[in-house]
């Protein structure tokens, strides 16, 4: 299944290895720091209109 | 219905939470089937081996690297003479975005470049402007990150951004300004190939359906995450404005 790259098996497999990695992270930081605010916001707009 | 209503912020995030679903599984769909079909099933380029198979990640994220500094400009431009707050936020947003993207280019051109050029860096036009593009959007996000009136940050940022422009631009058409350095000149997106006047070497079909699918998953996914963070800056935004009320209100 896997292709045969040659002797630039590694010169790809790092670049696919290195830009699949830098993607994954940016998603993944992006929805945690999301789920993160949008929790803490629901909190404080809790606390805010509970007491105004 | 007029697009400045999506400055509500109220009204962009229920939009965008509602194709969010839809944009992040294209976008997923595209990257994933783009990337299996390129390097499962072409065959390698008679001089770079298989080497050409870096150009599906390389390309599309060199065209988001600038492209997303182009969007940048734009929000900022809306954010310094119409004073929308999620104008000004969407392109905080986007810059984490762009500066990933920079990142892959820069990092899959120096593993390229090292067994075809024989080299992993030259001070070459296109490199140069990119790693000095690199180094706005590094600024750029330390910049948001350094000032805490969202109000002022957003004015120094987004003047940031017009300077910056230059250097996006010019890392677009480094290779046609200048007849120097390795980098090759532009060989997908050129004027000449839609018009039909090409003499040019330009991607084989082969190489190309593949690259394009990839291209098309990448544009999702910069909506996508351009939206979904857009609505995370909008909510921080707002846990700053609750706060203050309380402190005014103690």
């Amino acid at each position: 299944m896997m292709p045969d790259l040659g002797k630039y098996g590694d010169t790809v497999m790092s670049a696919y290895v290195a830009s699949i990695v830098l993607l994954v992270l940016l998603v993944v930081i992006s929805v945690i720091r999301g789920r993160h605010v949008r929790a803490e916001m629901d909190k404080i707009e809790k606390r805010v209109m509970g007491n105004g | 219905m007029s697009i400045w209503e999506y400055a509500n912020p109220k009204k962009f995030i229920t939009t965008t939470e509602r194709v969010l679903p839809v944009l992040w599984a294209a976008a997923a769909l595209c990257i994933g089937g783009g990337l299996i079909w390129g390097f499962f099933f072409t065959g390698d380029e008679v001089r770079q081996g298989s080497t050409v198979k870096i150009i599906y990640l390389h390309v599309p994220a060199a065209m988001l690297a600038i492209n997303t500094w182009v969007m940048m400009l734009v929000t900022s431009l809306v954010w310094l003479v119409r004073r929308h707050h999620v104008s000004a936020l969407a392109a905080r947003a986007a810059a984490p975005v762009g500066l990933v993207m920079t990142l892959i280019a820069l990092a899959t051109g120096a593993i390229w470049g090292q067994p075809m050029w024989g080299t992993w860096w030259v001070w070459d036009p296109r490199l140069t402007s990119f790693l000095i593009l690199f180094l706005f959007y590094l600024g750029y996000i330390a910049l948001w990150e350094a000032i805490d009136d969202p109000d002022t940050a957003a004015d120094l940022t987004s003047f940031l951004c017009l300077v910056g422009s230059v250097f996006a631009l010019l890392s677009r058409y480094a290779v046609n300004f200048w007849n120097q350095g390795l980098h090759q000149g532009a060989s997908i997106m050129r004027a000449e190939a839609v018009i039909g006047t090409d003499t040019q070497e330009k991607v084989s079909n082969i190489f190309f359906y593949p690259l394009l699918l990839c291209i098309i998953g990448f544009v999702l996914l910069f909506v996508a995450l351009v939206f979904y963070r857009t609505g995370t800056e909008i909510r921080a935004r707002r846990i700053k404005a609750l706060m203050a009320r309380e402190r005014v209100e103690a």
